[in-house]
């Protein structure tokens, strides 16, 4: 009876058509659609927030650049990489990442801990000349990245595009996304409390050392710095039978 | 050529014995082309029927299929990250005998033990290829404004403890009782001209053999005693209570042409050297100022020379600043 169908799904195409999308759909039924409502799939953790306007901007720009070509951002659960970056990567750690940034190509190194593990300084000579600090890096240099202005005329468009999709900023985020990026880059501003209730864990300071003018150095090693840092590992209880995969 | 000339064309023609290959076709036939149905080879079959079998097994004892609220864990109950918890563990149960003898150790005891100078030596390296070199180079060698920890030459102290303390907390960094000091920018915050600091630069650079004359000199030492003594000294040799660098010796942080030095009094010099307290276990920043020590310019500790009465309220120091980094340790 089989062969007697497929003979039949042989002559019409637009049948074969249909028994196709038919048999390739059980797997993403099967093994990708119940990852959206399981609950073993994120982790719960302390400390996520949705990215700073300045972290998105600098996040844009890792994106731009295509940083990810040769870094990824996952530690994986391997003896060997939680000895050399920290605790390894949780699914928690990019949930409000459109798209994420794990990747598998590693020319240079893992950066999904790399937050507070270099100063500022360091980030910005290391941007701007790669070998004037590690001489045996093969990394491209990006001089203009201290010289760029940065763009935020738009970036409330992109927290509204986030929210869009699902990360949970709200209207006054999206609102005051462009005197947030002004208010994170200077330890004086007005807003630094409201700022600070609306992003905990933020870092605040001119992160190029340029502080007349806003650079995309500024807005790239603004999210460096935070990469890896949201979740406090010292309340995630990683033994537990949920959190182990 | 009539319709009826053409071969057949038939979807479903019966099987038929094909002489020189020695297989049967499929009865399909295009145009007189027709389909060999040859099997597929045994060994090829045999593999293929065999993963099959594989993957059933696999799904059954390894975490596989998404449920209703969790997903099928297998009766293996394997875990990736169960396992590297446990690899964890054993590494650090294997460590830890060290671990042990190293805390509250003072350098002349570590070096003293062939076996435990060898680890710290060991766990040092390995740790400052994954954390320092970025910085320091490869080899401790340094770069403009990361200084080179090969030398002699130390900020905030060359001691085995001073080492180990700067690695805990930091120069300033996230720690709260992190090392810091500000070199203020004189020239970018307003408090020198820029005639006061080219002279300032050059009485400085008198010190390391810069022939300066005398009304330079004269004009650079009231402005130094003014601005900058506090600091660094009035004969300039630097104070590493806090971390003042000695300004007599040719060895320069930030490079010593009168451009580096004019440019540091200017806009002053801030460099940040992060905690490694929350980031390494604490036998392993033990190990690292071992391995720093070692380099080529520790210094011997404190205790060994200064009087005895001071000895044990010195010793007794360290052994709280290790119970405070043990605290904080996650």
């Amino acid at each position: 009876m089989f062969l007697r169908i497929h003979k039949y799904l042989e002559k019409k195409s637009f049948a074969l058509l249909l028994g196709i999308i038919g048999v390739v759909s059980v797997g993403g039924l099967v093994e990708i659609a119940p990852l959206f409502y399981i609950d073993s799939t994120i982790e719960e953790v302390d400390g996520m927030r949705p990215y700073t306007p300045l972290e998105l901007a600098g996040r844009n720009i890792y994106i731009r650049e295509g940083c990810y070509v040769c870094h990824s951002q996952m530690v994986r659960p391997l003896r060997d990489e939680v000895e050399r970056y920290g605790h390894y990567s949780l699914a928690a750690e990019s949930m409000y990442d459109r798209p994420f940034q794990w990747g598998s190509k590693r020319t240079g190194p893992d950066l999904a801990r790399v937050g507070g593990k270099y100063s500022d300084e360091w980030h910005n000579t290391h941007l701007q000349d790669p070998r004037a600090v590690v001489p045996e890096s093969i990394m491209p240099p990006y001089v203009f990245l201290a010289e760029a202005e940065l763009e935020i005329d738009d970036i409330a468009g992109h927290l509204a595009a986030n929210r869009a999709l699902g990360v949970p900023y709200t209207e006054e985020m999206v609102a005051l996304a462009q005197s947030d990026v002004m208010t994170q880059l200077d330890p004086m501003a007005d807003d630094y409390d409201g700022f600070m209730a609306r992003y905990p864990k933020a870092i605040i300071r001119d992160f190029d050392g340029n502080p007349d003018k806003v650079t995309e150095m500024d807005a790239i090693i603004a999210y460096l710095q935070m990469l890896g840092t949201l979740v406090d590992f010292s309340e995630y209880e990683a033994d537990l039978d949920e959190n182990l995969r | 050529m009539t319709n009826d000339d053409r071969p057949d064309v038939t979807d479903d023609g019966a099987p038929r014995y094909d002489e020189p290959t020695g297989q049967y076709t499929t009865g399909h036939s295009w145009d007189g082309i027709e389909e060999l149905n040859t099997p597929m080879p045994r060994w090829w079959l045999g593999i293929f029927y065999a993963s099959i079998v594989f993957a059933i097994g696999y799904a059954v004892l390894m975490p596989s299929i998404p449920l209703i609220n969790s997903h099928f864990e297998g009766l293996l109950g394997h875990s990736d990250r169960g396992e590297v918890a446990a690899d964890l563990v054993e590494m650090r149960s294997e460590r830890a005998v060290f671990a042990d003898r190293l805390s509250g150790t003072g350098i002349d005891d570590i070096t003293a033990d062939p076996e435990l100078f060898r680890f710290s030596m060991a766990a040092g390296k390995s740790a400052f290829g994954d954390n320092c070199a970025t910085c320091h180079g490869t080899g401790g060698q340094g770069f403009k404004g990361y200084p080179n920890l090969n030398d002699d030459v130390w900020i905030w102290g060359g001691t085995f403890e001073d080492i180990r303390h700067t690695l805990e907390v930091g120069i300033r960094a996230a720690h709260d009782d992190t090392r810091f000091n500000i070199m203020q920018g004189f020239g970018q915050d307003g408090f020198l001209t820029r005639d006061e600091i080219n002279d300032l630069a050059d009485y400085i650079l008198a010190f390391s053999g810069l022939e300066v004359d005398a009304e330079v000199q004269q004009r650079g030492q009231t402005l130094f005693a003014d601005n900058c003594a506090s600091c660094h000294g009035e004969d300039a040799k630097g104070d590493r209570s806090q971390g003042a660098p000695d300004l007599t010796d040719a060895d320069w942080l930030y490079g010593g042409e009168r451009a580096d030095i004019q440019t540091s009094i200017y806009s002053g010099r801030q460099g940040v050297m992060p905690n490694w307290n929350e980031r390494l276990d604490p036998e392993i920043i033990t190990a690292l100022a071992v391995y720093v020590h070692a380099l080529g310019g520790g210094e011997p500790s404190l205790p060994a020379i200064v009087p005895a009465s001071m000895d044990d309220s010195a010793e007794s120091e360290i052994v709280t600043d290790d119970t405070n980094v043990e605290a904080e340790t996650p």
